[in-house]
């Protein structure tokens, strides 16, 4: 019968109305500056750089590769190499970035940089009110303003975060039982040449024996 | 009371004038329409000031609320009433004048002999419950007709707006072109 | 004198005490002036509360909250806006009618306060008790369709004029519904006097009050006037002529700061005398519902229903999609006038077929098959069903 639909219509947003005042299904609004979604564990916003345990600098991931540099689209990432060298976290002696600036204002968010990184050291944050009033320098972030340390990535990322610890913890323990092994047959190597035939003329000088440890790169 | 006349009528008057010259020499065409819308106004509030209240609500009604609506209507319509570039000439305006004048004079005469001797007669006083009661009774006649006259141009409307239907075009004709 | 009959009476003997302080030959303009001043002051006071509680309440049909910053929950946001429109910059397009342009949202404002002067609001509280009162409201309603073709022609804007031409033709239209439909009570009333059409309504039986709505053409009548109403005031879902997503703005696009204000104000305060007049019409005006809740003051049972109308208003802008412009005028023509045609003849035969139950029964079935009949005849031709696409080979 004609005018059915409106009274069914007039039905539905009448309960809509109603229901506004006691459901929360039927108001969904979230207030923002007082009330805020939390972030799902995807959320992406702006990269950040990873340090293991309390210092900065010395427990910082990041070595300096510019693989993040050259892969980034819009080309927000600048690096400057250091000259001197650091130990990472096997124990080996890295460079580290001593400028590590990323114009937020260029980078899309593409997380590009963290696919690519070998080291784990670059990853995403998920903060977002990063307005300032400072047109170009306000939105320069450098690398003090970058380094964010291994428990805010277990905040912000947990699944991830403990996947990448877990592969960390299982490289570093595969580092040291090849350095223990490697340290074992040098000494077995030296005790054999020791109590070898006085003859130095006939028994050729043993070939040191080449380390594996730098060309093996954690897979990521 | 100036001239004998109050000073509402004056006022009154003054503005009808005023909206009636207007609408006879202004450039703008839409311009004469609003200022006859005016005036027709102006004459209402004559009609209100007389005691006819029916008339001069009828005429707000179906002058300002109608007519004016259709002259604008046709305005827009026909021209698009912008500022005409040229200006009018004519070289006959002196008879154009005389014949004016002449009409001018016989209204002015014919009104004025109409007026009663003494204004102290009292006025009908014409309710809308009389008027309503004389349509019906008096002047149904009349009534019937302007309702047959109103029907008539309704339909008339009506078919002159329609649009003319064509025969249909076949199928293949249509989308064979492709 | 009873307290009930003080408080109903209170804003009498208000105008009656300031009118005591002038002399005999003033005082008769005084009072005038005092009637005014009171209708200038409530009615856009009553504006300022429609727009929040429009506001908010299309945001809770919306599943979203109003405004809700400016006061305690949003009262306060006609504040906000009444400043910002005035201190916004006065555009006038250079090639626009200075003139027309200007006085537009003037003439409009002046009509519709000018309808106001028929309207009772409480018992004894009318600015003016015309015999004629309802044609004077309808002769200066058609006044407001005169500023809005001023509007948009004035603009110079060829959007502004194809929504004046449309506001102007959908006016047209429903005014003769809107006439048509207000007969019926002018009809049993016997005068064309809103006061006496009140009173006529003032009886009860039993408990229950004769207003013309409970009649079975009161209640066609009614409905019909609405819907009419609606379409006269270019509220949603009549609002094709100021539709924001068809043209900009309709024939006030050009209009900024402060006269686009006051084309707003003048649009809701028509809306409010026009739903006021429903009221006098049809729910009985400033008469309690029920015999026992006479004590209530007459003005506060108007204001009250005057809500209610506003609420309903509010409610449909809510829940209905726009019409467009042929519907629009189809639904006028085709239903409409047959409709409320009808309703006079019925309201007729009400008024000869005598006392009694059958005059009920029987208007009521005619009433009923003829909105179902031409229901019928008008939706034959329109396939309404779910929408089918034809994509690209």
């Amino acid at each position: 019968m004609l005018g059915e639909g409106i009274l069914q219509g007039l039905a539905e947003t009448a309960k809509n109305f109603a229901g506004s005042f006691v459901s929360k299904e039927r108001l969904t609004t979230v207030q923002y500056p007082e009330e805020r979604i939390a972030p799902i564990e995807n959320t992406r916003d702006f990269p950040i750089l990873i340090y293991d345990g309390n210092d900065p600098l010395a427990g910082l991931r990041c070595v300096a590769c510019q693989i993040c540099e050259k892969e980034c689209p819009p080309k927000c990432i600048y690096i400057v190499k250091s000259t001197d060298k650091k130990p990472d976290f096997v124990g080996k002696m890295q460079i580290y970035p001593t400028r590590f600036d990323i114009d937020i204002s260029v980078c899309m968010s593409c997380q590009i940089c963290v696919e690519v990184c070998p080291f784990e050291a670059i990853k995403m944050d998920t903060e977002f009110e990063l307005s300032t009033t400072d047109r170009f320098g306000g939105l320069m972030h450098n690398r003090e303003q970058l380094s964010k340390s291994n428990e805010h990535y277990h905040k912000i990322h947990p699944t991830e975060a403990a996947e990448v610890d877990a592969r960390l913890a299982e490289e570093k323990h595969k580092a040291e039982v090849k350095a223990k092994a490697a340290a074992e047959a040098a000494a077995a190597k030296a005790a054999a040449a020791a109590t070898a035939a006085p003859t130095p003329a006939a028994i050729p000088a043993p070939k040191p024996i080449p380390e594996s440890a730098p060309a093996k790169e954690p897979g990521a | 009371m100036i001239f004998g006349f109050s000073l509402t009528f004056l006022l009154t008057a003054t503005l009808t004038v005023a909206g009636a010259l207007a609408a006879a020499m202004l450039r703008n065409l839409v311009h004469c329409a609003l200022s006859l819308t005016v005036t027709f106004g102006g004459l209402a509030l004559l009609y209100l000031q007389l005691g006819a209240q029916f008339a001069g609500f009828s005429q707000i009604l179906v002058y300002i609320g109608a007519v004016a609506i259709l002259v604008v209507f046709a305005i827009l319509l026909t021209r698009g009433a912008g500022i005409p570039e040229y200006r009018g000439f004519s070289t006959s305006w002196f008879f154009g004048l005389v014949i004016a004048s002449a009409v001018f004079a016989l209204l002015t005469w014919s009104v004025v002999r109409s007026l009663p001797a003494s204004a102290a007669t009292a006025a009908p006083s014409v309710t809308v419950q009389s008027i309503g009661a004389s349509l019906m009774s008096t002047y149904v006649l009349p009534l019937e007709i302007v309702a047959v006259v109103l029907t008539v141009a309704l339909i008339g409307a009506v078919i002159v707006a329609m649009p003319e239907s064509r025969a249909p075009k076949s199928e293949a004709e249509s989308s064979g072109a492709k | 004198m009873s307290l009930a009959n003080q408080l109903d009476q209170i804003f009498v003997f208000l105008q009656h005490w300031i009118e005591g302080f002038f002399p005999q030959w003033l005082q008769p303009g005084v009072g005038a002036l005092i009637a005014v001043i009171g209708i200038v002051a409530t009615f856009p006071a009553i504006f300022a509360v429609t727009t929040v509680l429009e506001r908010k309440g299309l945001g809770r049909i919306q599943n979203r909250l109003g405004p809700n910053r400016v006061g305690p929950l949003g009262i306060l946001q006609p504040v906000a806006d009444g400043i910002k429109s005035l201190t916004k910059e006065d555009i006038v397009p250079r090639s626009a009618d200075g003139v027309v342009h200007f006085l537009a949202p003037v003439v409009l404002v002046v009509a519709i306060f000018l309808g106001y002067a028929v309207l009772p609001v409480g018992r004894n509280m009318v600015l003016m008790n015309m015999d004629a009162g309802l044609l004077f409201f309808f002769a200066i309603g058609a006044s407001t369709e005169l500023s809005i073709f001023m509007a948009g022609w004035s603009s110079r804007n060829k959007y502004s004029l194809l929504g004046a031409l449309r506001a102007v033709a959908q006016m047209i239209s429903y005014e003769v519904p809107l006439l048509l439909s207000s007969v019926v009570a002018v009809m049993m009333t016997g005068s064309l006097s809103t006061v006496k059409i009140v009173e006529a309504q003032g009886g009860f039986t039993g408990i229950f009050p004769h207003w013309y709505v409970f009649t079975p053409w009161g209640f066609a009548g009614f409905i019909l006037f609405v819907i009419a109403a609606l379409a006269e005031t270019n509220r949603s879902p009549f609002d094709l002529p100021e539709g924001e997503s068809e043209l900009v703005a309709g024939y006030f696009t050009e209009y900024s700061g402060f006269k686009f204000a006051l084309f707003f104000l003048g649009e809701y305060l028509g809306m409010l005398s026009i739903a006021g007049f429903a009221i006098t019409l049809f729910l009985g005006g400033w008469g309690a519902p029920f015999s026992f809740l006479g004590f209530m003051p007459s003005w506060a049972w108007f204001f009250l229903k005057l809500f209610a109308a506003i609420f309903f208003f509010i409610w449909l802008r809510g829940t209905l999609p726009r019409l467009r412009q042929d519907q629009l005028m189809n639904f006028a023509w085709k239903f409409m006038l047959p409709m409320t045609l009808l309703n006079l003849l019925v309201a007729g035969a009400w008024r000869f077929l005598g006392d009694g139950w059958s005059r009920w029964v029987i208007c009521s079935l005619v009433l009923l098959f003829a909105y179902v009949l031409l229901g019928r005849v008008l939706m034959r031709h329109q396939h309404l069903g779910p929408r089918s696409y034809r994509y690209a080979e």
